[in-house]
C-alpha cells in the first residue's frame, strides 16, 4: 500500500493552489495609460486629479479611469491611439512641475492585487524599448578633480601672497613652479596643511624649485565612485525630464551604468539627452592684454584663449566665476528685447552669493557665457582603438556687466530655441560629473516586442503540447500524471517568476521551454525504474516504491549538475543570458517537486488503496 | 508502448572504436574549421551595429545598398531578415565616428528615400570594448562551468568519472562550435547561452548513464567491466531516447515558431543535444572503461570491503 500522510498531500495541494493564485494575474492584459507624476515642487492630490478630468473630457478624450498612487497619477485609457492623444492633452493642460509619460497599466483585479499577486515583468525584448550601457570616463572625472584643486591654489596662493611662476595639470598630478626655495617651502607647508587628500612632493631642483601636487589612492577612488553616483542622479533627472514611465538606471561594475527606458520611441533625442555633457561656465574677459598676442602664441599665465561660435577669438580669465552645478532652475524663453531665444537661469544661495560678489566688483566690465561640450571619438592609433575626448569650449555670449547681478538673470547668444530648450534642459537637470559614453545600445521596436511575444507563445505551447502527446502515449495513465506535473510545474514558474518580479525575457522564454522539455526527465526516470521492478516481478506497490527511491539519487545528481551551468551562466551573463539562467534553474527546482512529490500523491491516490493493481504504465 | 524492447542487448562497448575514429575525425574537422576560419561571430563580440527595419512593401536591397553608399555608409552589409520587407544591416566598428550614433544616421538617411515611415524593429550596438569583455567573460564562464562539473563529479563518483564527464562535455562543445565556424553560423550571445545549457544537458544525460553503471558495478557478483557497462547503457537507453526525444520535440518547435532571432539558439540547442547524447554513451563511459575502473573503486569508503551491499546498490 502506498500512502501519502494527508499534511503531505495538503501542503502540495496549498503549493500549487498558492502558485496558482500568484501566476494568475498573468492572465490579465494590461491597459494603456498615461502617468502623471509630480517633480519637487509639483503634488499629486485631488485638485491635480479633477484638473487631468477636466482636460481630458474637454479633448473629449475617451479614459477608463483615473487612479491616485503616493505619488503619481494613472490615467487608463481605452486604446493606444487614445493613450496618445491623452498624452499630448495632457502634456499641454498642466502646467508646473509634473511629468507625463506613457505607461501600461496591468488589469490585475484588485482582490489578487491586495494580496501582493502581480503580473511578470516584460523584458525590453518583450515589451520595447531601449537599453543603453554607458561608460564613465574616470580619467576625465581625476582630471576634472585636479583642475578644480589647480583653480583652488591659485586663489589660496594669491591670497597668501605666495608667488609662483606656473601651475599645470597633468593627467595624474598638479605641478607648480617657483622663483624662489622660500616660496615654495611656504606653499608646501600651506597646502600640505590645507589640502590632506594630496601628497604633497618637493622637487628639488635649485634652478626651477616647483611641487608637485598627487591625488592619494584613497581620494581617487573616492572621485571614482563619487563621479559614477553623481552621473547616475544626473542621468535619473534627464530621464524624468524626457517623461519615460519606469525607467532603469543602475550601476554596473565600477564605471558603468545602465539604462533602461520601455517604450521610448525616439531613440535618437534620448541618446543625445543622455550623454550631452554641456555645461555653462561664466568667466571675465581679459582686457589687459592683447588677444592677438595670444593668438600668436603669447597666452598670458591667468588667460586662457577662446572662440566665439561666430568665430571672433577671446581671451578669458582663467578663474571660473560660476558653473553650471549652482543653476537650480532653468527655461527657455525668449528674450523680450532682441527677440531672440534665451535660458532664464535661477541660481541656488551659495552661487547667487558668489555671483552677485563678482559681478558687483566688475560692473561695467565684460563677462563671457562659455558653452562647453564634450565630444568623444575613436581613433585608431597604432592599431588600437582608443577613446579620445575633446573638450570643445565656445564663447556664445559676451555682454557689459551693468548690474549686479544675483539669483536670477537671462543669457542669450542661443542658435535657436530648439538648443534653448535643451540647454535648459540640461541644466535642469544637472551636469554629469564626468563624461560618459555609449558603449552598448539594444533598442528593440514595438512590433518586434509583440512579435516576440507572440512567437515566445506559439513555442512553448506547441512543445508542451507534443510533450503531453509524447507522455500519454508512451507512459498511459502515468504519462498523464506526468503532463499534470509538467503543467503545474509550468504555473509555479510563472508564479515564482512574478513573486521575485523577475523580468521575462525572450531567452527567459526559451529557458522555459527547455524546461519543459527536461523536467519530464524525472518522470521518465521513474516511469522507467517502475517498469524495470515490474518486470523482474515485483508486486506493483512494492514497484512503485522502488522506482520512485531509486530514480532520486539519479534525479539530484543529474538536476543538481544542471543547475551549476545555470548558476555560472546567470553569474556571467548579462541581462537576457540571466533571464534564460533565472527560468532554466527555477524550472529545475519546481520540477523537481511536481515531477517527484506531485506524480507521487497523484499515482498514490490513483493506485495506493489497491492490493494488486494493475498499473496502467 | 515501449520504446526499446524489453531486453535489449546492444553491444555498444563492442563499436568503440568505430565510435572513437567518428569522434576523433569529426573533432579534427571542427578543430580545423576553427583554426582555419573561426567563428563568424556576431556584434556581441566584435562589436558594431546591427539595424533591423521593416518596410511596408518588399524592400528593395539595391536601392537601399545605393543609398547607403551615397549617404558616406560604404561598408554597410544589408540583407533581408525573415522576410522580404524586413531588411537587417550591418556596419562594423568605425574609426573617428561617435558610434552610438551611427544608427540614427543610417535610419535617417534611409527614410529620407523613402515615402512610407520605416518601422525601425530593432538596433543593436556593442562597442569594440565590450565585445571584447563579452567573449572573454563567455570564454571564462564556460570554463567555470566545467571546473565545477569536474569538482561536483569526483566528488560524488570518482575522478575517472569527472574525467569522462568532462572530456565528453568538451567533446560537444568543440562539435558544436565546429559546427558554427564551418556553416558560418552567427556566434552570438544567445548561442553561447544555448552551449552552456548543451553542456548541462549533456551532463544531466552523462549522469544518469554514470548513476546506472556505478549501480550496476556494485549489483553484480562478476563480469568484465565492458559487459557491466554494456548492461548499464541498455537498462538507461530507453530512458535516454525518451528524455532526449522530448527535450529535442520543444526545442525543435522553438526553431519552428521561435522567430529568426532565437534561430542560430535552437540550431545550437538542436545539436549540441543530438551530440550530446551521443557522447555520454560513446564519450563518457567509453574513457570511463578504457581508464580501467572497476569494483573496488567504487565501493562506497564508509562500508568495509566484502560487506553484502548487493541488495541495495543504489545507495551510496
Amino acid at each position: 500500500m502506498n500512502h501519502y500522510p494527508l499534511w503531505k498531500n495538503l501542503l502540495i495541494v496549498a503549493v500549487i493552489v498558492f502558485g496558482g493564485l500568484f501566476a494568475f494575474p498573468n492572465l490579465f492584459g494590461d491597459d494603456p495609460a498615461v502617468q502623471v507624476s509630480a517633480g519637487r515642487n509639483g503634488k499629486v492630490d485631488l485638485a491635480l486629479m479633477s484638473q487631468v478630468e477636466m482636460a481630458l473630457k474637454a479633448q473629449s478624450v475617451p479614459y477608463k479611469r483615473v487612479e491616485m498612487d503616493d505619488d503619481r497619477l494613472l490615467v487608463r485609457l481605452v486604446d493606444a491611439d487614445g493613450q496618445l492623444k491623452a498624452k499630448d492633452v495632457l502634456s499641454n493642460a498642466i502646467t508646473g512641475d509634473y511629468t507625463v509619460a506613457l505607461n501600461l497599466a496591468p488589469t490585475t483585479p484588485s482582490w489578487l492585487e491586495a494580496i501582493g499577486a502581480e503580473p511578470m515583468n516584460l523584458g525590453l525584448d518583450l515589451r520595447g524599448g531601449v537599453h543603453f550601457l554607458m561608460e564613465v570616463d574616470m580619467n576625465a572625472a581625476v582630471k576634472q578633480a585636479l583642475d578644480g584643486y589647480a583653480s583652488e591654489f591659485r586663489t589660496l596662493l594669491r591670497d597668501d601672497k605666495i608667488r609662483y611662476q606656473k601651475i599645470q595639470v597633468s593627467n595624474d598630478k598638479v605641478s607648480i613652479s617657483f622663483r624662489s626655495i622660500e616660496h615654495r617651502d611656504l606653499a608646501d607647508e600651506k597646502l600640505a596643511s590645507e589640502f590632506s587628500q594630496l601628497k604633497v612632493e618637493v622637487i628639488e631642483d635649485s634652478a626651477a624649485p616647483s611641487l608637485e601636487m598627487h591625488l592619494t589612492e584613497v581620494a581617487i577612488r573616492e572621485i571614482k565612485s563619487l563621479a559614477l553616483q553623481q552621473n547616475i542622479i544626473t542621468l535619473r533627472n534627464r530621464i524624468n525630464e524626457l517623461g519615460v514611465a519606469e525607467p532603469t538606471v543602475q550601476q554596473q561594475g565600477d564605471s558603468r551604468i545602465v539604462v533602461q527606458l520601455p517604450g521610448v520611441q525616439d531613440t535618437a533625442q534620448a541618446k543625445k539627452i543622455l550623454g550631452a555633457t554641456a555645461t555653462l561656465e561664466f568667466r571675465l574677459v581679459d582686457n589687459e592684454h592683447d588677444v592677438q598676442d595670444a593668438i600668436n602664441g603669447r597666452v598670458p599665465a591667468n588667460s586662457q584663449l577662446y572662440y566665439h561660435r561666430d568665430g571672433r577669438p577671446y581671451l578669458l580669465d582663467k578663474r571660473v566665476m560660476l558653473t553650471g552645478e549652482h543653476i537650480i532652475n532653468a527655461a527657455s524663453t525668449i528674450d523680450s528685447q532682441s527677440g531672440t531665444p534665451a535660458v532664464s537661469i535661477t541660481l541656488d544661495g551659495k552661487g547667487a552669493r558668489a555671483f552677485s560678489n563678482v559681478t558687483r566688483d566688475n560692473i561695467g566690465n565684460p563677462m563671457a557665457v562659455v558653452f562647453i561640450e564634450s565630444k568623444s571619438e575613436t581613433r585608431e592609433i597604432n592599431g588600437e582603438m582608443v577613446k579620445v575626448r575633446r573638450l570643445v569650449p565656445e564663447v556664445i555670449n559676451v555682454a557689459t556687466i551693468r548690474d549686479q547681478l544675483s539669483k536670477k538673470f537671462q543669457i542669450t547668444g542661443l542658435d535657436s530655441t530648439a538648443e534653448a530648450y535643451e540647454l535648459a534642459l540640461l541644466l535642469r537637470a544637472g551636469a554629469l560629473a564626468a563624461p560618459i559614453e555609449i558603449v552598448e545600445e539594444r533598442t528593440v521596436g514595438p512590433s518586434l516586442g509583440q512579435d516576440n511575444i507572440d512567437q515566445g507563445f506559439t513555442s512553448v505551447i506547441i512543445g508542451f503540447v507534443f510533450v503531453l502527446i509524447f507522455m500519454a502515449i508512451w507512459y498511459r495513465v502515468f504519462g498523464l500524471v506526468a503532463n499534470l506535473a509538467l503543467a503545474a510545474n509550468l504555473v509555479l514558474i510563472v508564479a515564482l517568476l512574478s513573486m521575485l518580479q523577475a523580468t521575462l525575457t525572450m531567452p527567459g522564454i526559451a529557458g522555459i521551454v527547455l524546461t519543459v522539455g527536461m523536467a519530464v526527465d524525472a518522470n521518465v526516470l521513474i516511469f522507467e525504474r517502475i517498469r524495470e521492478e515490474l518486470r523482474i516481478g515485483n508486486s506493483p506497490q512494492a514497484s512503485i516504491n522502488a522506482g520512485y527511491a531509486k530514480a532520486f539519487s539519479t534525479i539530484a545528481d543529474a538536476n543538481i549538475t544542471t543547475l551549476i551551468a545555470a548558476v555560472v551562466l546567470f553569474g556571467f551573463g548579462t541581462g537576457s543570458i540571466k533571464g534564460f539562467a533565472v527560468t532554466l534553474s527555477l524550472g529545475i527546482l519546481t520540477s523537481m517537486f511536481t515531477a517527484i512529490m506531485g506524480t507521487r500523491a497523484v499515482i498514490n491516490l490513483i493506485y495506493g488503496h489497491k492490493q494488486r493493481p494493475t498499473l496502467s504504465i | 508502448m515501449q520504446i526499446m524492447k524489453e531486453d535489449t542487448q546492444f553491444n555498444f562497448m563492442g563499436i568503440t572504436k568505430i565510435a572513437a575514429i567518428i569522434s576523433i575525425l569529426l573533432v579534427l574537422i571542427s578543430l580545423a574549421s576553427l583554426f582555419k576560419q573561426g567563428l563568424n561571430l556576431g556584434v556581441d563580440f566584435t562589436g558594431g551595429t546591427i539595424i533591423e527595419l521593416a518596410y511596408q512593401d518588399e524592400a528593395k536591397l539595391d536601392n537601399i545598398r545605393s543609398t547607403l553608399k551615397t549617404g558616406g555608409f560604404e561598408d554597410a552589409a544589408v540583407q533581408n531578415f525573415g522576410s522580404i520587407r524586413d531588411v537587417l544591416i550591418y556596419l562594423p566598428v568605425k574609426t573617428t565616428k561617435n558610434m552610438a550614433e551611427l544608427s540614427n544616421e543610417v535610419v535617417a538617411v534611409l527614410q529620407k528615400d523613402s515615402a512610407v515611415p520605416i518601422d525601425i524593429r530593432r538596433v543593436e550596438f556593442v562597442g569594440p570594448q565590450v565585445g571584447d569583455e563579452l567573449a572573454e567573460d563567455g570564454g571564462l564562464a564556460m570554463l567555470y562551468a566545467l571546473i565545477g562539473i569536474l569538482i561536483y563529479v569526483s566528488f560524488r563518483f570518482e575522478y575517472r568519472f569527472a574525467i569522462g564527464s568532462v572530456v565528453a562535455l568538451i567533446h560537444d562543445v568543440i562539435i558544436t562550435l565546429g559546427f558554427f565556424s564551418l556553416f558560418r553560423l552567427e556566434f552570438d550571445l544567445t548561442v553561447l547561452a544555448a552551449l552552456l545549457a548543451v553542456i548541462g544537458y549533456s551532463l544531466n544525460d552523462t549522469i544518469v548513464v554514470f548513476d546506472r553503471i556505478r549501480e550496476t558495478f556494485l549489483r553484480k557478483r562478476k563480469g568484465e567491466p565492458e559487459e557491466i557497462v554494456n548492461s548499464a547503457l541498455n537498462d538507461t537507453l530507453s530512458r535516454t531516447l525518451m528524455t532526449s526525444g522530448t527535450t529535442l520535440l520543444v526545442v525543435f518547435s522553438l526553431y519552428l515558431f521561435g522567430g529568426a532571432i532565437i534561430h542560430d539558439f535552437a540550431i545550437a540547442l538542436l545539436l549540441g543535444i543530438g551530440v550530446g547524447t551521443y557522447s555520454s554513451i560513446y564519450i563518457a563511459s567509453s574513457i570511463v572503461l578504457a581508464m580501467g575502473v572497476s569494483k573496488a573503486d567504487l565501493m562506497p569508503p564508509e562500508k568495509a570491503e566484502g560487506e553484502d551491499v548487493n541488495e541495495d546498490g543504489s545507495q551510496v
